[in-house]
């Protein structure tokens, strides 16, 4: 997203982006399963500067968790293949050792899981698990550390932390979990925060709680943070670069204006077609037609052309034999993957999409 | 147009990917029923592939008894003192124990497994009966503590309320019984009881069935609190409203509807309780409160073997393997069955 | 939790009331005449009329029941009646024995002992193998261990008790020699560790063989279920080291529910182990319990099912406190 060329594919083909914090080129993850091959991620790429948001958008089973799972290095030791680059800060981690890969885990980087139900440990206390999560990378007394925990849990907003640091899991409401999830994370300032599905879980007033938290404490911590969401409404307020990803890939990337406003990929005119609006009139929400893609059959070509509406719009059939490259729009780092030119693109936006948005 | 707010997104997400016509791509790998996809796993399986054809092999040799003993040329309850040449089967002298035959056993081309001791049966054939015993008790007692636990399950889940509390409380003693020192007590009770009041004789077919009964009655009571719990899950589903809504009974409810959806759930049980009913069968005719003599039952065949085991451990062998591998091929059976029927099973 | 542990023993009072009554009624019911087998060999019409109307076997059911309950509930125990002469027999009076005529508490109280010691014994291996095995076999999932580990509880849960019993004593005592022939003179560890580890060996192998398969395939399933909880990839995602993510995290979720079914399987086994008992002759409940069933000596068996059954439900209470201890969302809901 930060060569320069207009018509230049945006593929791992040329050096290292130097400035870039986290740099995922060519990334490939697969699983071998009984009903064969799974592609899960199929040829990703993005970067990211520190203090940077990128969102990542995508439906169900688009392989935004994978991605999250390849950079905190977590397939390491299981039937996953991941193939590709993964540049964090001048380190390499698809190629690095497992016990290299821990000591970056809950220290550099770390993640915020989407369910804190099930992703704390039931049986131990909120505090001691705050605790362990820092004593792993820091050499300091069980005392230090706990005064760290509870300076955590105040932090994040957690009332009578010293208390609430002898609860366990099941004790806390579901946005407090969530509160104490992203304290357990940022135990060790991590310098990248990964974020699945962080408020999913969650009502919506407690959602927007836990949002305002994440970007207060980025601006305190200057981490860089990758939110993964299906929620558009989430991106728009976090992020400020955005990635919307389709059977594996990207199909379109930008900034988060751009694509807001701009959209170029019928895909992406889809998911903004189906966020439902205040002004939206009577209208129903639209949807779009289709189910994802299975993941072991990837429709040939664009995996998109089963579901897209605008496939007349290519001449011949290439929509179903050639798979279309991420191109960048007019020298912006705006970028979408599709046969259709892009000022034809622009066309059908304005006269046909925005009107019923 | 504007930004899609937080509070304008419900709270699982904006994307529609529920209500969607199936595209070509999808069903090939989707669009198949747990049941097809169960019975793909299957007959991959080289294990399954085996233990079924074994299990068949052992239901075929039970159905066929008469035919094969026919064939063999002597009954399971027949004593045979002389060979077809008239020489002596079994030695007087001491105490009744075959007179010579493969490793003294009294196998012989006549005798293909040798005679037991004392009254010279015929060890093949009382093996090929005992398979009967086996498999109409463990089977039999299945299908009793299947329906049993279903229909009881069903019942409590669908209904809640009082019904449920007291069938839970049922299947709560009945839990807390000691099972096997109950079945030992009240199976020669109720054999007595069914003589005594009904006149029915106390032979083989009545021991059987009350085996039948005794395990099935006490078998019972857990698949009934799993029925119930999922019951009480599948009743909260959409379909079982909208069919309830359209004006469905209960009857209809939970026989047409929930019922389909406890399928796997009493495959995988019902392959577990088979072996160990076999195992109990056989442990409760060694007591000697299961099948009586002179039918044969490889229980009753270990129990009469522990007496001249020492001597000669063919005798313990024969009825011990059978018993053994009986009960393998059924575990390996119903391990298959349960992780074809997993959903998660190889895929993670 | 302690007004859950009352309300858990005032459960288990009436559970074990419904569980005698259903008993009593059910075997007194029956047709066999308990004075026949009272009066022995010269019996007539008079002597059966004698003994039913001194034993109270004239009486109609309720009755009877009401008696044999009073012997429960008095602390004083009851008189027991019988011809000429009356017999105290103190709290928990279980009547007495109608082949031999001794009260059924002191038989009990005599075959407890080498049931405790078997069942006991054959728990503490049959956990610790299973445990272990089932461990090792998920964190090695897959490999060659893994699936001898597998193929082994297969072959173990298929192994009928009643041939691995025989098998035993024809390898190690019959031919091998290698150990003495049971001696109910060494059933408790009074005799010397020594005659006691002897006598108690191939028991304890013979009954823990089938569990410890079952338990390895438990604790096998229960751990790689467990290794793939999100809390497992959390722990990983804090960094934490293989180990202590297997150990810490894993293990303890992993050995919860087996905590559970030990209990219970220990106690059902402590009600008698029938089949293991009668191949080593060992005197203990299930001795009883299969004797008496087989010479229709009633209060025998209603005594041992009532005990059986007090050590089933009592497991249960026991098990349901330990889980709350070990398991906070219990304990603190």
């Amino acid at each position: 997203m930060s060569t320069t060329a207009s018509t230049e594919p945006v593929q791992p083909s040329g050096a290292r982006d130097a400035s870039a914090f986290l740099e995922v080129r060519d990334l490939h993850v697969r699983f071998p399963t009984d009903d064969g091959l799974v592609r899960a991620v199929n040829g990703l790429s993005f970067s990211l500067q520190p203090g940077e948001t990128l969102g990542i958008v995508g439906e169900s089973g688009s392989g935004k968790s994978v991605t999250s799972l390849a950079i905190m290095g977590l397939h390491k030791g299981s039937r996953a293949q991941v193939e590709g680059e993964i540049w964090l800060d001048g380190d390499e981690l698809v190629s690095m050792r497992v016990e290299e890969m821990r000591r970056l885990r809950g220290n550099k980087v770390s993640m915020i899981f989407q369910d804190p139900l099930s992703a704390m440990h039931p049986f131990y206390k909120i505090g001691d698990q705050l605790v362990e999560a820092y004593l792993v990378h820091n050499d300091v007394s069980k005392a230090v550390a706990k005064k760290r925990a509870v300076d955590m849990l105040d932090r994040v907003g957690i009332p009578s932390p010293a208390s609430r640091y002898h609860d366990y899991p099941h004790q806390f409401s579901g946005g407090m979990r969530q509160r104490a999830m992203i304290a357990m994370a940022l135990m060790c300032d991590p310098r990248l925060l990964i974020a699945d599905e962080p408020t999913t879980a969650l009502d919506v007033t407690v959602q927007a709680q836990i949002l305002d938290l994440m970007n207060d404490l980025q601006k305190e911590f200057n981490s860089a943070i990758i939110i993964i969401t299906h929620d558009l409404g989430v991106v728009a307020q976090m992020a400020q670069k955005l990635v919307v990803m389709y059977g594996g890939r990207v199909v379109e990337a930008g900034d988060v204006r751009d694509i807001f406003y701009r959209p170029e990929h019928p895909y992406a005119w889809g998911l903004l077609g189906s966020i439902p609006r205040i002004t939206g009139g009577g209208d129903r929400l639209k949807s779009i037609k289709g189910s994802p893609p299975s993941l072991i059959n990837l429709p040939t070509g664009c995996p998109f052309h089963p579901r897209c509406d605008f496939r007349d719009k290519v001449p011949g059939d290439a929509c179903v034999t050639d798979v279309p490259e991420l191109l960048q729009i007019g020298g912006t780092p705006h970028a979408a993957r599709c046969h259709i030119p892009s000022p034809e693109r622009q066309r059908l936006f304005t006269e046909q999409i925005k009107p019923a948005l | 147009m504007t930004l899609g707010a937080t509070e304008a997104s419900p709270p699982d997400g904006g994307l529609p990917s529920e209500h969607i016509a199936e595209t070509a791509e999808a069903k090939q790998i989707e669009g198949r029923s747990l049941g097809q996809i169960a019975w793909a796993r299957l007959k991959k399986d080289k294990v399954a592939l085996i233990s079924a054809t074994l299990i068949l092999l052992i239901i075929a040799i039970a159905v066929l008894a008469p035919l094969i003993v026919k064939i063999s040329g002597f009954p399971p309850d027949q004593p045979n003192f002389k060979d077809s040449n008239g020489n002596d089967l079994l030695d007087t002298q001491l105490g009744g124990i075959p007179a010579g035959g493969l490793f003294g056993s009294g196998m012989s081309s006549e005798h293909w497994l040798g005679v037991e001791p004392q009254n010279g049966r015929d060890v093949f054939a009382r093996l090929v009966y005992g398979a009967r015993a086996s498999l109409l008790v463990a089977l039999g007692g299945t299908v009793v503590a299947v329906v049993l636990g279903t229909v009881v399950g069903m019942v409590a889940g669908y209904f809640r309320g009082w019904v449920d509390a007291l069938l839970s409380r049922v299947m709560d003693i009945l839990l807390s019984f000691p099972t096997l020192l109950f079945i030992l007590a009240l199976t020669p009770v109720i054999a007595d009881r069914a003589q005594s009041t009904f006149g029915i004789p106390d032979n083989n077919t009545l021991r059987m069935g009350v085996l039948i009964f005794v395990l099935g009655f006490f078998g019972w009571a857990y698949l009934a609190r799993i029925v119930r719990g999922q019951t009480l899950s599948i009743r909260e589903r959409e379909f079982i409203d909208a069919a309830r809504s359209l004006g469905a009974g209960p009857g209809y409810v939970i026989f047409r509807q929930i019922l389909p959806n406890l399928i796997p759930t009493l495959l995988v049980y019902a392959t577990l309780i088979i072996p160990t009913y076999i195992t109990a069968e056989a442990a409760l005719s060694f007591l000697g409160v299961g099948v009586k003599e002179p039918t044969a039952s490889w229980g009753r065949m270990i129990s009469d073997a522990s007496n001249w085991y020492e001597g000669n451990p063919l005798y313990l062998f024969f009825p011990g393997a059978m018993l053994f591998i009986t009960v393998l091929a059924f575990n390996l059976l119903g391990d298959s069955v349960r992780d074809a029927l997993d959903p998660r099973a190889g895929r993670s | 939790m302690f007004n859950y542990i009352v309300r858990r023993l005032l459960q288990m009072v009436l559970i074990l009331f419904a569980i005698s009554a259903i008993t009593f009624f059910l075997f007194w019911a029956t047709p066999a005449n308990p004075a026949l087998l009272i009066c022995g060999k010269d019996c007539n019409t008079e002597r059966i009329a004698e003994v039913n109307a001194s034993y109270g076997f004239d009486d109609p059911l309720i009755v009877q029941y009401g008696r044999y309950m009073s012997g429960l509930v008095n602390p004083g125990g009851r008189e027991l009646g019988s011809e000429g002469s009356q017999e105290h027999c103190s709290w928990p009076c279980l009547d007495r024995s109608l082949q031999n005529g001794l009260q059924v508490t002191d038989s009990i109280a005599d075959a407890i002992g080498p049931t405790f010691w078997l069942a006991t014994g054959a728990a503490v291996l049959w956990l610790v193998s299973g445990v272990l095995l089932g461990l090792l076999a998920a964190l090695r999932k897959g490999k060659w261990l893994d699936k001898l580990s597998v193929g082994l509880a297969l072959f173990g849960v298929s192994f009928p008790t009643l041939v691995l019993g025989y098998l035993l004593v024809f390898v190690f005592i019959v031919k091998g020699g290698l150990l003495p022939y049971p001696d109910q003179a060494n059933s408790s560890p009074s005799a010397g560790l020594v005659p006691f580890f002897q006598f108690y060996i191939l028991p304890w192998v013979t009954l823990a063989l089938v569990n410890a398969a079952l338990y390895t395939r438990l604790t096998r399933a229960n751990m790689i279920d467990t290794m793939n909880e999100d809390f497992i990839r959390t722990a990983r995602a804090k960094g934490l080291g293989e180990r202590q993510v297997v150990f810490k995290h894993g293990l303890r979720a992993a050995l919860t529910p087996i905590v559970t079914i030990f209990g219970l399987d220990l106690g059902a086994l402590l009600g008698g182990a029938v089949i293991t008992e009668r191949i080593f002759s060992i005197q203990g409940l299930g001795k009883l319990s299969i004797d008496s069933v087989l010479g229709n000596d009633l209060p025998v068996v209603m005594g041992v099912v009532l005990v059986a059954a007090f050590f089933v439900v009592f497991a249960n209470i026991v098990v349901d406190v330990l889980y709350a201890f070990i398991d906070p969302r219990v304990r603190l809901s």
